[in-house]
């Protein structure tokens, strides 16, 4: 069921970005993909996929061990933005080997389909991961039209 | 896709391949520390619940895997995707100074910490410089 947010579809697009971008990168020093003006580098501290149904557009934000409470979320026509900041505490008697996990502030702004309506929107925190879900104008959704 | 190092080394031993690892597969982002008890393990696995976690040691080995379980409406298409799997695995390889069979595993909301005590004997003691 996971297939459809996590890149299942259109696999062989996908695989010719992904060669596109080796190359591009290779080129450029950094990979044009994903192509968006608002697309950040690959890495970016907190990872986001977005999904659509008719109905509604789902945002997912995927950062474990942030207080839901200090996410600023908000939405201005179909421009959505998220901002906050992860703090680590560092364990001062220990020495540390490692240190990949995000520590500062962080800010993401994703541009949705025309049609959200911004007046609808809902938020959770489970298990590390924001979901927001927006509701879509009744009006852009497809009809189904009978034929007399 | 995955790489294997040491738990205590700042050096990455390399990358290795097996069958099963072939699958692509999310490299959750970690901390690793060591204090006078124990080494802490923390990595980053959002989307993880209790029920999808696999933490396993042996002697040698850490494994830590994990299947992302997120809430989606049926139909749903991605518009943009900087995750483009769920599931998650790293592992690390053990020192012989510690206790395997005493690592304690937590989770919450996506982070899970793991605690590898020290063998006693390999536990820092304070020593105490007397000045005659």
């Amino acid at each position: 069921m996971f297939e459809n947010l996590f890149g299942g579809f259109e696999t062989d697009l996908f695989d010719q970005f992904r060669r596109l971008e080796s190359e591009m990168g290779q080129l450029f020093g950094h990979s044009p993909w994903p192509s968006g003006i608002r697309a950040v580098q690959r890495g970016t501290f907190p990872p986001i996929n977005v999904g659509a149904t008719p109905e509604r557009v789902d945002v997912y934000l995927f950062a474990a061990g942030l207080d839901p409470k200090k996410i600023d979320v908000s939405i201005q026509q179909n421009l959505l933005s998220l901002s906050g900041s992860r703090k680590i505490e560092a364990n001062e008697n220990a020495e540390y080997y490692r240190r990949e996990r995000y520590d500062g502030d962080f800010r993401r702004v994703i541009t949705l389909p025309e049609d959200v309506d911004p007046e609808r929107v809902e938020a959770k925190y489970r298990d590390g991961v924001l979901q927001i879900s927006i509701k879509r104008r009744e009006a852009a959704r497809p009809r189904q039209i009978t034929v007399s | 896709m995955n790489a294997k190092q040491d738990v205590a080394s700042r050096e990455s031993t390399g990358v290795e391949k097996t069958a099963r690892e072939r699958a692509p597969v999310l490299i959750p982002a970690v901390d690793i520390f060591e204090d006078a008890q124990q080494i802490t393990v923390q990595a980053e696995m959002p989307g993880v619940s209790r029920d999808t976690l696999n933490v396993q040691a042996d002697r040698n080995e850490l494994l830590i895997e994990g299947d992302m379980q997120i809430e989606m409406p049926t139909g749903m298409a991605a518009l943009y995707a900087d995750l483009q799997t769920t599931k998650y695995r790293r592992t690390f390889v053990l020192s012989g100074e510690l206790e395997t069979e005493r690592i304690e595993a937590t989770l919450k909301d996506g982070l899970l910490t793991v605690r590898i005590p020290k063998l006693v004997a390999f536990r820092t003691r304070k020593i105490k410089v007397n000045v005659p």
